[in-house]
């Protein structure tokens, strides 16, 4: 078995995850919700196997490093923590339709890693040679996937919020799925507690591994910047919690924008600007 | 003071204590952060001032888009934001310093108003007795009481983790002084480049505000390599450096290998391997299209030559042997530049072993010169970036209170636990910082556990 083949396995287990949530939300049938959480666990263990598969084939290469030192690597790995944080939700709160507004997310991952981008693996540049790199990617990447969560719990609290205020709160069966309005506002802030201590450690590692390899902990590179951004944008969420006038539809779309940012921070600065992270590009 | 100043007074610590003032700045920092991302910042590439109109690039030096994050308006908005941070913590510490020294102990009605889910069950026995047993069972299964006495009722508090409230100024505190550790780093540490040929040493390196630095001791670069993957794709850079104190070697320094993550450190000034190049002599023949009259040519390291027809051409990259980027060709090769005279400029690869193929690529473009390439004198230099920042340490201290100020504000909750034995009645209540369902939870089943347990007594 080669990991190429199960990350095939993975996109395919999430996109049927994605389309049995979705059934789900028009039927309202229980079972349809178990069978898209269960698809999307087959999905995360197949993807999880196949990351460590592809981690040993690198080792058989004689190049052997992690994989997340590329565009398409890092992007696997995305999906993969989304898929992560998502279990985690579930089997803490169990709200299954949640999964319809998370498992697009890393479906649209996994098929544009194996469709669009160059799988092959590579040698480690000299610039990334170094354990920082473990410990970077993965503090950033798990808080990606959180604001991520907390971005497609936005989305639902907007729906519901719309529909709730043009009058008769108990309409739509679709909507009469979502969990209460004050849950969602809820999970919401709760991925965000998750996502910013963890970006803020990328963010500290980033600037450790910068200073060890290039004497410079903040240069105001492209990056760099872009990740204080989000960092700026998700310290206005949290504050807007304890501020009158900033809870409820602004902090949710505070918590979209926070991702939108979090998405150029990502995949912008890589594709459309120049700076320290361009290994990073896509090829 | 008139009443007049005294309300301004007023209203600029209210201005500079509101969260609106915080809401404002951290958005308003995340949109303007956004120019230096898109303009370039510090020396600007020849092809964006041409590109941009005058008058644009004008306005964009007077307002310091070229350098914004070092601009006035930039710092000014981060000062207000660290005056922000301070007036909203001067302003809340000393109640939320209150609540944690000097505790509500009394559980009276008032505060049992403003509690929800409190809990309440006969008792028959002993007050004194049963204020013995509640206490020992709050110390057991959440933490030793308070135990007072008012008006012959018992009133006894507990709490967990008060100092958790904390946090959030533990989290403002790191913030300043990452700002301190930064401004210590400006003021007293620099960073700085230096070229070192092999062979040679240097005692000073360039600052990047083009001041020479003094060293106050010497550094030899013995040999600079670079390794290739079997693809062409680099390896590893690595300079092998030695460190001279008075023109001898310092024993611990001497042949220490630098490679790019992998830095040296010397009295509190770091090398980094940074960048390298050849500043020896390239050798060329230059001939006609039919390979004749051949003229040597010499081009030292970077420079740039003009060829007999008036065109100028210098060198980009050059290698031993090119087998390592294009299969099936062998020999030296040199990657080159040619500014012709028309103002066109072209970059080709000419070879040592290919003649033929230096041939057809004159032929293809217009049959100017033809250049063969002879192979170089090599003379390897390493860059090196070089820092001293010594308020680094500092920075880290900041990073370091930060990560433990947002695990305690995020996952760290301040829990209270009041119980009042009166007439007859056990009451309990509590609340909790944070996550105050999933508290009423513990405190439900806190308060069953100790109705059992009470129970337990009366009957023995």
């Amino acid at each position: 078995m080669t990991s190429s083949l199960l990350f095939n396995v993975t996109t395919f287990a999430y996109l049927i995850s994605m389309l049995l949530f979705f059934a789900f939300l028009a039927s309202r049938a229980k079972a349809l919700g178990t069978a898209g959480m269960i698809a999307a666990y087959v999905g995360l263990l197949a993807q999880t196997v196949a990351i460590a598969l592809r981690w040993k084939e690198s080792y058989d290469m004689g190049v052997g490093h992690a994989p997340l030192s590329n565009l398409y690597e890092s992007v696997v790995f995305f999906a993969w923590t989304i898929v992560l944080i998502y279990a985690l939700l579930d089997i803490k709160y169990k709200y299954r339709v949640i999964g319809a507004f998370v498992m697009p997310f890393a479906l649209l991952g996994m098929a544009w890693a194996q469709l669009g981008l160059n799988t092959g693996i590579e040698p480690l540049v000299p610039a990334l040679q170094s354990n920082w790199l473990l410990y970077h990617v993965i503090t950033c990447f798990l808080g990606y996937a959180a604001f991520a969560v907390a971005c497609g719990i936005s989305i639902m609290y907007l729906i519901k919020a719309a529909f709730e205020t043009g009058g008769n709160g108990s309409s739509g069966g679709i909507i009469a799925m979502f969990p209460p309005i004050r849950v969602l506002d809820d999970l919401n802030y709760r991925a965000i507690m998750v996502g910013f201590p963890l970006l803020t450690l990328g963010i500290i590692t980033g600037a450790a591994w910068a200073n060890y390899a290039w004497g410079t902990y903040w240069s105001w590179d492209p990056k760099e910047t872009w990740s204080l951004i989000v960092w700026f944008v998700y310290a206005a969420f949290l504050h807007a919690r304890i501020t009158k006038g900033w809870v409820g539809k602004r902090a949710a779309w505070l918590s979209i924008v926070g991702f939108a940012a979090t998405i150029f921070c990502y995949l912008g600065v890589n594709l459309f600007l120049s700076g320290l992270h361009s290994y990073g590009g896509g090829k | 003071m008139t009443n007049n100043k005294r309300d301004f007074l007023h209203s600029l610590w209210d201005f500079f204590c509101s969260l609106k003032l915080t809401m404002s700045l951290l958005i308003g920092l995340a949109l303007i952060s956004i120019i230096g991302t898109i303009i370039p910042q510090g020396s600007l590439p020849p092809e964006y001032v041409q590109a941009i109109s005058p008058a644009k690039l004008k306005l964009y030096k007077t307002l310091g888009f070229f350098d914004m994050y070092h601009s006035w308006w930039f710092i000014l908005l981060l000062y207000l934001l660290t005056v922000n941070l301070v007036a909203c913590s001067i302003k809340r510490l000393p109640h939320i310093w209150k609540t944690i020294t000097n505790p509500v102990t009394i559980f009276n009605s008032a505060l049992e108003k403003s509690l929800s889910g409190v809990t309440e069950f006969p008792h028959t026995g002993e007050p004194a007795v049963a204020k013995e047993r509640v206490a020992a069972f709050l110390k057991n299964e959440f933490a030793e009481p308070v135990v007072t006495e008012s008006g012959g009722d018992w009133h006894l508090f507990a709490q967990k983790t008060p100092w958790c409230r904390l946090a959030v100024y533990c989290v403002h505190l790191s913030v300043i002084i990452i700002f301190i550790g930064a401004i210590i780093g400006s003021a007293f540490g620099y960073k700085g480049f230096v070229n070192i040929m092999e062979g040679e040493s240097v005692s000073k390196v360039m600052s990047r505000s083009n001041e020479e630095i003094d060293l106050g001791f010497s550094l030899r670069c013995e040999q600079f390599s670079v390794a290739h993957y079997a693809s062409g794709a680099p390896k590893e850079f690595k300079s092998i450096l030695t460190v001279l104190e008075n023109g001898r070697p310092v024993p611990d320094y001497t042949n220490a290998r630098v490679i790019v993550n992998d830095p040296l450190t010397y009295k509190g000034i770091t090398f980094y391997q940074s960048s390298y190049g050849n500043a020896g002599n390239y050798f060329f023949t230059v001939s006609d299209l039919s390979g004749k009259n051949p003229v040597p040519l010499t081009i030292e390291g970077k420079s740039s030559v003009t060829l007999p027809d008036g065109s100028s051409m210098h060198v980009i990259e050059a290698t031993r042997d090119v087998a390592e980027f294009a299969p099936g060709l062998s020999g030296p090769a040199a990657q080159v530049e040619l500014h012709a005279a028309n103002g066109k400029s072209e970059s080709f690869v000419v070879y040592a072993n290919h003649p033929e193929l230096n041939i057809q690529h004159a032929q293809q473009h217009g049959g100017g010169p033809v250049i063969h390439y002879k192979g170089a004198q090599e003379r390897m230099y390493t860059g090196l970036q070089v820092a001293k920042d010594p308020g680094v340490e500092v920075v880290w201290l900041g990073c370091l209170l930060m990560v433990i100020g947002i695990y305690a504000a995020f996952f760290m909750s301040h829990r209270r636990v009041w119980v009042r034995i009166q007439n007859g009645v056990v009451t309990i209540g509590g609340n909790a910082s944070k996550n105050q369902a999933g508290f009423q939870l513990c405190l439900d089943r806190l308060a069953s556990k100790l109705k059992t347990d009470l129970s337990g007594e009366e009957k023995s």
